[in-house]
């Protein structure tokens, strides 16, 4: 019988499951002694019973204007407790000094006095708004959630790859792989102990209502949604949904007297934080672009006044800005007084002396990235490029060095991968999300692991035809006790409490009955 | 209406509730012990079984979440099993042949039919899934094609006590043990109510909130008090010239149940839950017992004996 793992190449690139020898590393044991014992054929009935799990639930994106199921793979990938315990607090940290940095440029701007942070750098990064200049969010929160992208590099390193403050999305499907997966896997659930990421809506909810403009009780929270033709449509509705609040579109709100409202059937009622997934460009056309159809006119007057909450924050770009990205250790340092905990991949600023000539030179073997991207939009792998793009990309670099940067190809990990010719190492990130709730940073247990399907690609995103994987991360921890069993409470009912589930009359010796007069009538 | 035809339509309305409860319940249990990794199994399990009225067998140490499937889940021999609950249904709908719909007849018999090829080692939730999702299809016929005349009364009653009763046994399995029974959000999940308890209440949760909605929420079907005020509906659609002196026996059980749930404070529910709970499946045992006395009196069984002089 052939072994799934038949013909898989090991010790080329770091691969998270097999070492450079083939051993199976400890994390991964369990799972890939369970694989081992499949057939090929009982896995792919597995992917595809996962698959229509998916399409059941209606989990899709929408990609150039079609609504397609989200990929996701059949081997999860395991993140050992060990490592999560690195992992986490590393995210925690760079949120709170993103944070920091947020409220410093567009407060005091202390950073650029001492000289951290160039000013020009900051000023003229195309997601920093004057019009976000003194708005101060009541509980101090701009990056209400956030996406932070890291990548483990052929030592064995996490490192950050870009973070994402502005609009990050991805979470549902993190929560709709893991219950497809439970359905899909449950031996391997009550096998292993995974930590539980169901939790993720309330303490977005939480975190939500903790942000809302002091002296409210019991805010009105929404979604603000661009509408059903956003690739991430399926997200919002999830997140509503599963917080039990209004999802909305710009149409639906409106500003009156200094507040936000959103028309309802039983007459406007006062919105008092909006959690908008709608870039800032389109937030309000008073402020920004005037043709938007979705956003809310006067939408950042309230947030200005201190009425409305814009979670998360108008501006916060600048901080997910690639170039800022380079600075972000130096900001750690200065906010936080501490070292960072995961490192940067290293970048040139091609604005520094002699970067730009070095980048040119080297351009071939370099990954290039503008600086306000997204979704893998506009990034050239050297090595994969043709020499027309990369004279193109020359040109380009030379006339505006600040809209790039450089950096070296990473290896990315690998993970076995369901694909035609049967399990194949394939190259994936992480994508952890951090909810900031004011007081501390939750760090979801596991994120959004995308995987590049194609052989050898680099880029996963799932625009770029990526696929995604359940990400597990083995709970060592103690377990943990929201209400302590109190000692008197009994576990089961008492037996004479018990009320015995009534059965209906007593059918069956009538039957009986009736088959023997059957069986006694028979040969007349 | 004959009596032997009103009490198989009203248990089929019970059996295929029962079917459906139970396999909702038993799916969030399922899941949430292989989600939540600290879950303790046996001690969860036993929990579980014990609100179902199921002694573990003797000789047991450890129960675990194959045995809950098997006694409760799978066991076609048993009328208190999903699977068994369909036989029975189906049962009960054949002795009533001639006057249910053909649809509705064809819509059980389907489901019995099928009920052995779903139950699939390792799969429970799709086995489940398909049963919530067949008993809406009797549910559809029930609401769309059926007459409100005597049959659906019966149908129908059968359905709200059965359905009281298995919510009042889901708020034990959370009453009994705060860390191994199901959160809030799994028991409101397990009746289908979570989406619209969050929509109610805009995303707070407490268990207060989550407690009273299961128990006295006016417009959501499957709340207790929603439950009993369709079977006093059924029951007083079923004695028409009602008894203006006395009230029906019955009725007197399921009101009176409805009415402490209507206008009695949360908190003294709360405080007691699982004794409250007692309470309501009694009431509906006894108001089952009474339904029966009053519209399905049997024969005393006689049977003779050979003279033995």
């Amino acid at each position: 019988m052939a072994d799934l793992f038949d013909g898989y190449p090991v010790g080329r690139v770091w691969d998270e499951m097999l070492g450079l020898d083939g051993s199976v590393r400890d994390a991964y044991e369990r799972v890939h002694s369970s694989l081992a014992q499949m057939t090929e054929g009982e896995l792919r009935a597995r992917a595809e019973s996962l698959l229509n799990a998916h399409l059941t639930k209606g989990v899709t994106f929408d990609f150039a204007g079609e609504e397609r199921p989200f990929p996701v793979d059949v081997v999860p990938r395991v993140v050992a407790a060990a490592e999560w315990d690195h992992v986490a607090p590393g995210v925690a940290q760079r949120v709170a000094a993103l944070e920091a940095f947020l409220a410093d440029v567009y407060g005091p701007q202390e950073c650029v006095r001492d000289g951290v942070v160039p000013r020009r750098v900051v000023v003229s990064s195309s997601h920093f708004h004057r019009e976000a200049q003194g708005v101060t969010p009541p509980n101090g929160v701009r990056v209400h959630v956030s996406g932070i992208d890291i990548i483990r590099d052929g030592d064995d390193t996490w490192r950050v790859l870009e973070d994402n403050v502005r609009v990050p999305s991805g979470v549902s499907y993190v929560l709709a792989n893991r219950r497809s997966m439970a359905q899909t896997f449950p031996e391997l659930f009550a096998a292993l102990r995974i930590r539980p990421v169901a939790d993720y809506p309330r303490q977005l909810l939480a975190a939500l209502v903790a942000a809302a403009p002091a002296g409210v009780d019991e805010p009105t929270v929404v979604v603000l949604t661009p509408g059903i033709y956003n690739s991430a449509y399926f997200e919002h509705t999830l997140l509503a949904r599963q917080m039990g609040v209004e999802l909305v579109e710009g149409r639906d709100l409106f500003c009156a007297g200094g507040r936000v409202w959103m028309r309802t059937t039983q007459g406007r009622r006062r919105v008092d934080v909006v959690y908008r997934r709608v870039d800032d460009e389109f937030l309000d056309p008073v402020i920004f672009r005037p043709d938007s159809q979705l956003g809310c006119p006067g939408l950042m007057t309230c947030a200005r006044n201190g009425t409305v909450t814009i979670a998360n924050a108008v501006g916060n770009g600048v901080a997910d800005d690639k170039l800022i990205y380079t600075y972000v250790p130096d900001l750690i340092r200065y906010f936080l007084h501490e070292e960072p905990i995961l490192a940067n991949v290293d970048t040139w600023r091609l604005e520094d002396p002699g970067a730009l000539e070095e980048v040119l030179d080297r351009l071939p073997e370099l990954v290039v990235k503008p600086v306000d991207g997204s979704g893998g939009k506009g990034i050239v792998v050297g090595p994969a490029a043709s020499a027309r793009e990369l004279d193109e990309l020359r040109s380009r670099l030379q006339a505006d060095p600040r809209g790039w940067i450089a950096q070296p190809v990473i290896q990315l990990s690998t993970v076995p991968t369901l694909v035609e010719a049967g399990l194949r190492p394939r190259h994936v990130d992480l994508r952890p999300f951090a909810v900031n709730d004011g007081s501390s940073v939750f760090v979801l247990p596991g994120g959004l692991t995308r995987v590049a399907l194609p052989e050898g690609q680099l880029v996963v995103n799932s625009s770029q035809g990526g696929g995604s994987k359940d990400t597990w991360v083995l709970g060592a921890a103690a377990p943990r006790r929201e209400h302590p069993r109190s000692a008197g409470l009994p576990l089961t009912v008492a037996k004479d409490a018990a009320v015995p589930i009534e059965p209906g009359p007593d059918a069956f010796a009538v039957q009986n009955m009736q088959m023997q007069q059957q069986q006694a009538g028979a040969p007349c | 209406m004959l009596s032997r035809i009103a009490e198989s339509l009203f248990w089929i309305g019970r059996y295929v509730e029962r079917a459906d409860d139970t396999a909702r319940l038993l799916d969030v249990h399922v899941q949430l012990l292989l989600e939540d990794p600290w879950a303790e199994e046996d001690a969860a399990c036993r929990s579980l079984l014990s609100v179902m009225a199921r002694e573990v067998p003797p000789g047991r140490p450890v129960v675990g979440r194959e045995d809950v499937l098997a006694w409760v889940a799978y066991d076609g021999t048993s009328q208190s099993s999903v699977a068994g609950a369909l036989g029975a249904a189906r049962e009960n709908a054949r002795r009533v042949r001639e006057i249910i719909s053909t649809e509705l007849w064809e819509s059980l018999n389907t489901t019995w039919a099928q009920c052995p090829a779903r139950i699939r080692d390792g799969r429970p939730h799709d086995f489940f899934a398909w049963v919530r999702e067949r008993s809406a299809v009797h549910a559809g016929i029930v609401d769309s094609a059926m007459s409100r005349d005597e049959t659906w009364h019966f149908m129908a009653l059968g359905r709200s006590i059965e359905r009281a009763d298995m919510t009042a046994r889901l708020l034990t399995t959370r009453a009994l043990a705060g860390v191994t029974g199901p959160s809030w959000v799994d028991l409101l999940r397990s009746c289908g109510a979570y989406e619209a308890f969050l929509r109610t209440y805009r995303g707070s949760m407490s268990d207060r909130l989550a407690a009273g909605f299961l128990l006295m929420d006016r417009l959501f079907p499957r709340s207790i008090a929603a439950a009993l005020r369709q079977a006093e509906e059924c029951l007083a659609g079923l004695d028409s010239v009602a008894d203006r002196g006395s009230q029906d026996e019955a009725r007197r059980h399921v009101g009176h149940a409805r009415a402490s749930l209507d206008y009695r404070p949360l908190g003294e529910f709360l405080d007691d839950l699982p004794h409250e709970m007692e309470l309501v499946q009694r009431a509906c045992s006894a108001a089952s017992d009474a339904v029966r006395l009053r519209y399905f009196p049997s024969a005393l069984v006689t049977s003779w004996v050979g003279e033995a002089l």
